[in-house]
């Protein structure tokens, strides 16, 4: 069982952010495992483990060469990696992102290709369905579980009322949610063996793959500020507090 | 010089400081007032490698050197006391003597399930009338047939009552030389044997969570091959012991005081009192730098001693000058934590409180400052 995994390297959300001129993100320095793409990695070694044997590899595009991400992915069990990094990506739309990263896994025997739902600096939401439809792979999305069966998926599909049972033919892609499964920590061992797992650099150029000018197709024109929380309604309870909070309740339609 | 650490012994601390912030920092409280011991916690830290980690990957350990043993040890420290000296006697006291002085057919039976934290191990030193004096040692081991007979009595031991306690390594006197001297055996003793008692837990002033009892040996029968090391070669082989330990130790006073430094760094910028947070006060600002600088230099003095260690060098006088100012500076800083936290300090609901009950002991611990003392004169000749 061959998987590739859509893994994001991203800027800590613990720490300060600052937007470019364009009103992208800044990506220098250090870049971390996104932690949308860390149950993905989970799956696949599941998947990898109970079908006895395959290879996980990591795909990624990150700009200066960074890796830091990929090698937490690497250490917490996958095989070997690509990065695609290129000056003239940083800021890459979507489409842009979903052909780069589906050229890079061309470049694979694969069975499988696990992605996460959206990521978690981005929260674009559409980068695997348009890499299933560039590789002419069946999409099955918002996976809180998956279920491998010979060359049959099954997955359980997240919906706002349960889920649906959704069945494909492998190769497919999958995008799954977060929090389905608890990601595993890397072990110091893991971490070792990181260092000398393949982990393959390549460009655009590498790939063959056409863009339509890098971010020629959206552009990002304003940012603003998410709007101040309105302050919120004191009631003093004078005994009669309850039937106020009950009708706020009933008024808000959750009860 | 180098100060950097690896990206690899970087990237291992982070690993560990998730876990001990998302699984321990939560529970600290609770296991604190309850005294309950975790197992659960213990099966977790083993699951990340933490009760094998500085032993050689074929006796099952994670292969890594003793300063990122000292680095992992710091991280738990840092948001709870009681499982950091689970950690450190389990890998220092419960699984080193077996890696160092185990024949390979005693590393295979015992190893496995002390390096994989399945189970743990205890190292019995100290008795009623003898700790660092371990030449009063009372316990005595007898040579009947094919068994050692043991009687005698431990105090302090960590470890030993746990339900999963696999074995506690004593020391035994099994004879006497021509002057008289006692001469010190280790002995390996099953949990469950017959003969050995395990009194209830101690009721403690801090590490709660920790599992330490009184031992009783009554005609206590051990198979021969349970001798740890050459006979005779007791006293030695925990000498070296304890002079890691010592390490180990002084790794988790640097936790705790970084523990409480963040914390009162945290307060003094969120407390505000007569118009500003009381951090721009000169007295409280001053005590937080001056916490600071403590955790520094014993963090450095640590990490000097590990790396010692970890060149094959001399490190007896350094773990013995970082143990004694990192836990003396770990028991300054929990007092200037709860000053700085004022009233609140001294209620269970803020961490602090406990880290202060749970700091004193590591002047007590594995040496006591003045046993630290008296080393480091003595190696300097005195």
């Amino acid at each position: 069982m061959n998987i590739v995994v859509l893994v994001k390297q991203i800027p800590d959300p613990a720490g300060p952010q600052e937007l470019n001129a364009d009103h992208t993100l800044k990506r220098e320095g250090k870049l971390i495992l996104d932690e949308s793409d860390s149950y993905g990695v989970e799956i696949a070694l599941q998947l990898r483990e109970s079908a006895g044997g395959g290879d996980v590899t990591l795909v990624s595009m990150a700009p200066n060469g960074e890796t830091s991400g990929l090698r937490t992915a690497l250490a917490m069990g996958a095989d070997d990696a690509i990065l695609v990094g290129d000056d003239a990506l940083p800021g890459a739309a979507a489409l842009t992102t979903a052909k780069v990263l589906a050229g890079a896994i061309g470049r694979k025997q694969y069975d499988l290709v696990i992605g996460a739902v959206e990521s978690s600096d981005g929260y674009v939401g559409v980068v695997p369905a348009m890499i299933a439809e560039l590789l002419g792979l069946p999409s099955l999305t918002f996976a809180k579980k998956i279920d491998i069966d010979g060359s049959v998926i099954r997955i359980e599909r997240q919906t706002e009322a349960g889920y649906d049972e959704v069945e494909g033919a492998l190769p497919a892609l999958v995008s799954v949610t977060a929090g389905v499964v608890e990601p595993r920590y890397p072990s110091f061992k893991g971490i070792m063996a990181a260092k000398k797992k393949p982990l393959e650099q390549v460009t655009v150029a590498d790939l063959g793959v056409s863009v339509p000018g890098f971010n020629g197709n959206e552009e990002v024109t304003s940012v603003e500020d998410a709007p101040a929380r309105a302050a919120g309604e004191k009631i003093e309870d004078d005994g009669t507090a309850f039937e106020r909070i009950v009708a706020f309740l009933d008024e808000q339609k959750v009860l | 010089m180098q100060f950097d650490l690896t990206e690899e012994q970087e990237a291992f601390r982070a690993v560990v400081r998730d876990f001990a912030v998302t699984s321990i920092a939560p529970r600290a409280a609770e296991m604190d007032a309850t005294g309950e011991f975790p197992v659960d916690l213990v099966h977790a830290m083993g699951d990340l490698g933490l009760f094998g980690l500085p032993f050689p990957e074929d006796l099952g350990g994670g292969g890594s050197d003793y300063l990122t043993y000292c680095i992992a040890i710091e991280e738990i420290a840092r948001v709870d006391a009681s499982m950091a000296i689970t950690l450190e006697a389990g890998v220092s006291l419960g699984a080193a003597p077996f890696v160092y002085f185990g024949t390979p057919e005693q590393q295979k039976r015992w190893l496995p399930d002390l390096v994989s934290g399945r189970r743990l191990g205890a190292f019995g030193l100290t008795e009623p009338e003898a700790g660092s004096d371990a030449g009063a040692t009372r316990t005595t081991a007898v040579r009947d047939g094919d068994e050692w007979v043991v009687n005698g009595a431990k105090t302090f031991i960590t470890n030993s009552g746990t339900p999963i306690t696999q074995n506690v390594t004593i020391t035994a006197v099994t004879s006497r030389d021509a002057g008289g001297r006692p001469q010190i055996t280790n002995i390996v003793i099953p949990a469950g044997t017959e003969g050995l008692v395990v009194e209830s837990k101690y009721a403690k002033m801090g590490w709660r969570a920790s599992d330490t009892h009184g031992l009783v040996f009554q005609d206590c029968r051990v198979p021969a091959d349970h001798v740890l090391g050459a006979e005779g070669d007791g006293f030695r082989n925990f000498l070296r012991i304890l002079d890691e330990g010592r390490i180990a130790i002084a790794a988790m006073s640097v936790g705790m005081a970084q523990g409480c430094l963040d914390e009162a760094s945290r307060y003094a910028t969120e407390r505000v009192a007569f118009g500003r947070p009381i951090g721009k006060n000169q007295g409280v600002a001053f005590r937080v730098a001056d916490m600071a600088t403590a955790v520094d230099a014993a963090r450095l003095l640590t990490y000097r001693a590990a790396w010692l260690r970890d060149q094959g060098r001399s490190f007896k006088k350094e773990a013995a000058i970082a143990k004694l100012y990192a836990s003396e500076a770990a028991v300054d800083a929990t007092r200037s934590a709860t000053q700085i936290f004022g009233g609140y300090g001294y209620m269970d609901e803020y961490p602090v409180s406990r880290m202060y009950r749970d700091a004193k002991v590591l002047e007590i611990g594995e040496g006591t400052s003045e046993i630290q003392r008296q080393l480091i004169a003595s190696e300097l000749g005195l």
